[in-house]
């Protein structure tokens, strides 16, 4: 009868078999409290019934040692589970370095992914097996929540700010991919599919479709005509810093402290540049709010990190996606 | 039974019988029976929106509304059921009857404010009701933002004001009963003789009280963004979406524990009465109330760990949050502990509590899932936090609410219901409740987002298992709904004491006097002294 009715989601991600390791550990100890629980209070009732209304039961008051018992044991048996799920929500949290970047954004009613090599998809995400992938994403209107329940991740898609899910596929084939943040009329229609492909089948359908400039090479385009350029000059003599070798560094900041540069941060500084001047310069540049759109600022937070000579990254994506699955274990 | 009873001659219900007396009344018991009338119309509404939700379900494609309606449809729903329903339905009603009658008073310490927390309850109530009929509302009963304050053109505000006008009838409720059970105690009656019922409401009062102001301030900062444009929520605006959602859950999730609390107070009374036996560990059960009220204002987090709070906050919340699940097994244990060695005898408000103690240890040990880092990056969102919280809240607190109705409905009455039907009823409601929501477990693994009008295929059977489980709950309601009004005219008269159990309430009339006692009642015993009234009675 239950032949046709899937009971379990299929494993498609290198932290699946963890995450349903941990969920059947939680399922066998919530079962035995649980069937524990259901056997005492169903026997109590059986064995202690009475029909007599006058009759009273023994004179019990409670039990120190028990209620000690009661309490200690359990919250150590949620201790186990605690440190297990940290483990594992860390590891969900932290993508490893080599990981293949994409960038999407969510709007109602799609997902807009952006490969680097300049290849756009919607509500369509083609990725290569067996090697880590990061998404970069924000939303352009409401919360959103990027889905994708074969390899147990998710996160909300919130405007102004960016999330990341990262995975690494361990089967060929389709997947489903969700909003799980309630976001109005077609909320149920905002779905997809992830297409797990071969790492030569990837590279043939990166390079098949015809794409157009690169991601950076979008951003560097960007960056001229926005006139970024006439400060943030590369050897550093311009009004503003240069931005050479600056992704994934510390920046001192004139309000003192620091902050590591990142994806928000080169974000932040694009539309809110006053929020942090990095020391020794004025605050002389002006807003960018409304003028670039997400999908722009995210071109040119990847041409900031092109920027980094020393980065494998900034090799064509090709050198990548050629890598087999053996080497890309390597990398982890 | 005694074969002698006689109706009593002058009760609350009889001694007026205006409109005017029962719309001006300053008696807690009128007032209780007051919210027991909106509530279950509210509960009835609710009711038809989930009737509805559950027939678009059975079939994945969206074929029975628009997705517009269902939209509006799961947003009415949780409305209609957590502000009007799940929040007033124990301490408002089972609260107001009981509580003065528990400690031997006259009423409640404020009866005029008592009734003016009605009427403000019922005023919230008619803009919430407004707002449904003239267009309803879509964002969910949890008002996220940006799409509340920003993309939303339903009628956001106008249930936004219903909810903030409530609330001061939940805060006005609570400070009542927390003066009524700070000075209204009869003599004799110290804290550690209290009925458990009332440490459970002390402990509600005091999350009422401290919790409620926040949902007020932060509906009101979604109307000054949403009228206004001052960017407090939404990004684009130089807010921050994430913060409406940490205020919203200071006060919603300890709002759960508004709902649940009470009941687990019900519950314990049952269990005690129809155990014959003192609840065991005392001490431990009224501490583990205060506990669970004061813990359950440092978890709010733990509904968004896939939000965009860094990965340290989720880490304190998640511990937290296994840290206030420990109170809740404390109770569950002691409560089965004390049927040990005890005279039970199986009448209907027993089977009710045996039904919510299967589940609600479900819905606690579900939270388990749901308090997991690692497993709630993919349930998040899901029909397993669905299935989990209506075990909490349907299979919890309007359980809880059922035993306790059942438990004093004769004291409220005057009259006995069938016990037999209420059995069965009992029965129905549980098999269905499982059936409704035990698939959802399932399907939220699966990965079935909630609040979806259409969903994939595959998920159909589970879906359908469902619908018919829901089907089997209305049945089940509709069955209680009978057999309580035929009692009102069918039913054996109760008289003062039909469970034979120790509390004050029970020392009266059925139906009480219109000023409960006679006489002021002293107390010389602890709660639950049924072995000393054994020597009495023999």
């Amino acid at each position: 009868m239950f032949s046709g009715i899937p009971l379990f989601p299929e494993q498609a991600s290198s932290l699946a078999a963890d995450v349903d390791a941990l969920y059947f550990f939680i399922v066998a100890v919530t079962a035995f409290f649980g069937i524990l629980v259901t056997v005492v209070v169903l026997a109590f009732a059986v064995k202690y019934q009475t029909k007599d209304p006058l009759a009273v039961g023994a004179r019990i008051h409670g039990s120190i040692p028990l209620e000690l018992a009661w309490s200690i044991i359990p919250f150590v048996i949620t201790l186990v589970i605690f440190f297990w799920s940290a483990d594992i929500f860390f590891q969900l949290q932290r993508p490893p370095d080599q990981a293949l970047e994409i960038y999407a954004t969510g709007k109602r009613w799609m997902w807009k992914f952006q490969h680097l090599n300049g290849q756009n998809e919607i509500n369509e995400l083609h990725v290569p097996v067996g090697r880590p992938v990061k998404i970069t994403f924000t939303s352009e209107d409401v919360l959103h929540s990027m889905f994708f329940p074969a390899f147990r991740v998710k996160a909300d898609a919130i405007p102004g700010r960016y999330s990341s899910v990262w995975f690494e596929a361990t089967d060929v084939g389709e997947h489903h991919l969700f909003c799980a943040e309630y976001c109005g009329t077609k909320h149920s229609g905002m779905v997809g599919k992830v297409v797990v492909m071969e790492p030569t089948a990837y590279q043939a359908w990166l390079s098949g479709n015809s794409a157009g400039e690169s991601v950076a090479a979008r951003g560097e385009r960007l960056f001229g005509d926005l006139a970024c350029n006439t400060c943030h000059l590369t050897d550093g003599r311009g009004r503003g810093p240069s931005l050479v070798n600056k992704f994934g560094a510390v920046e001192a900041l004139a309000s003192g402290g620091t902050a590591p540069i990142d994806e928000a941060y080169v974000r932040e500084s694009i539309l809110i540049p006053q929020a942090k001047i990095v020391a020794g310069y004025q605050a002389l540049m002006p807003t960018f709010q409304g003028l670039v759109s997400e999908e722009n600022v995210m071109a040119l937070v990847e041409y900031v990190k092109s920027l980094r000579v020393s980065r494998v990254a900034t090799a064509p994506e090709g050198a990548h996606a050629e890598s087999t699955v053996p080497a890309a274990e390597e990398n982890r | 039974m005694d074969m002698t009873l006689t109706a009593p001659r002058v009760t609350y219900l009889n001694h007026e019988h205006t409109l005017k007396s029962w719309l001006l009344t300053k008696d807690h018991k009128r007032i209780g029976l007051l919210y027991m009338g909106v509530v279950t119309f509210a509960f009835f509404l609710g009711g038809v929106f989930a009737s509805l939700i559950r027939l678009e379900l059975a079939t994945p494609a969206g074929d029975l509304v628009s997705a517009d309606t269902y939209n509006k449809m799961f947003t009415m729903h949780g409305v209609a059921m957590v502000f009007f329903v799940l929040i007033p339905a124990v301490p408002a009603i089972l609260g107001n009857f009981i509580l003065p009658l528990m400690l031997g008073a006259k009423d409640v310490a404020f009866p005029k404010i008592n009734l003016l927390s009605w009427y403000i309850f019922v005023i919230g109530f008619l803009f919430t009701v407004y707002a449904m009929v003239t267009g309803g509302v879509d964002t969910g009963w949890t008002f996220y933002t940006p799409y509340s304050s920003r993309a939303s053109n339903t009628n956001v505000m106008a249930t936004g004001l219903g909810v903030f006008i409530t609330g001061f009838a939940s805060i006005l409720t609570g400070v009542n009963f927390m003066v009524t059970i700070h000075r209204m105690r009869a003599p004799g009656l110290t804290w550690f003789r209290l009925p458990l019922f009332v440490w459970a409401v002390y402990a509600t009062a005091l999350v009422m009280i401290l919790g409620t102001p926040v949902i007020a301030i932060t509906v009101l900062a979604l109307a000054i963004e949403r009228f206004l444009h001052f960017g407090i929520f939404d990004a684009a605006l130089g807010g921050d979406p994430v913060l409406f959602q940490h205020m919203f859950w200071f006060y919603s999730h300890p709002a759960v524990y508004i709902m649940i609390l009470p009941p687990m107070g019900a519950i314990s009374e049952v269990i005690a009465t129809f155990s014959r036996k003192p609840i065991f560990g005392y001490s431990f059960v009224a501490f583990s109330s205060l506990a669970i009220a004061i813990f359950g204002f440092l978890v709010w987090a733990h509904h968004m760990f896939v939000s965009g709070i860094s990965v340290y906050s989720a880490l304190v919340f998640s511990f937290l949050t296994y840290a206030v699940a420990i109170p809740s097994a404390v109770k569950t244990f002691n409560w089965a502990a004390t049927m040990y060695r005890g005279a039970i005898w199986l009448k209907a408000p027993m089977i009710w509590a045996i039904a919510f103690l299967g589940l609600f240890l479900v819905g606690g040990l579900t939270g388990l899932f749901t308090a997991s880092l690692g497993v709630d990056v993919h349930l998040h969102d899901t029909y397993f936090v669905v299935a989990h919280f209506h075990f909490i809240m349907v299979g919890g607190a309007i359980m809880g609410y059922f035993a306790g109705l059942h438990y004093w409905w004769p004291k409220i009455t005057g009259r006995m219901y069938s016990d037999i039907w209420a059995k069965v009823a009992a029965i129905i409601v549980f098999v269905g409740f499982n059936l409704t929501f035990g698939p959802q477990f399932i399907l939220g693994y699966l990965g079935m987002p909630r609040r979806y009008h259409v969903y994939p295929e595959e998920f159909q059977v589970l879906n359908v298992f469902s619908s018919a489980g829901a089907s089997l709950l209305g049945v089940g309601y509709v069955l209680i709904a009978i057999y309580l009004v035929a009692s009102l005219f069918k039913g054996e008269l109760a008289g003062d004491n039909p469970w034979h159990a120790t509390g004050l309430e029970w020392t009266t009339q059925s139906p009480p006097l219109p000023h409960n006692f006679e006489t002021q009642p002293v107390v010389t015993e602890d709660a639950y002294e049924y072995s000393k009234r054994e020597i009495k009675v023999v």
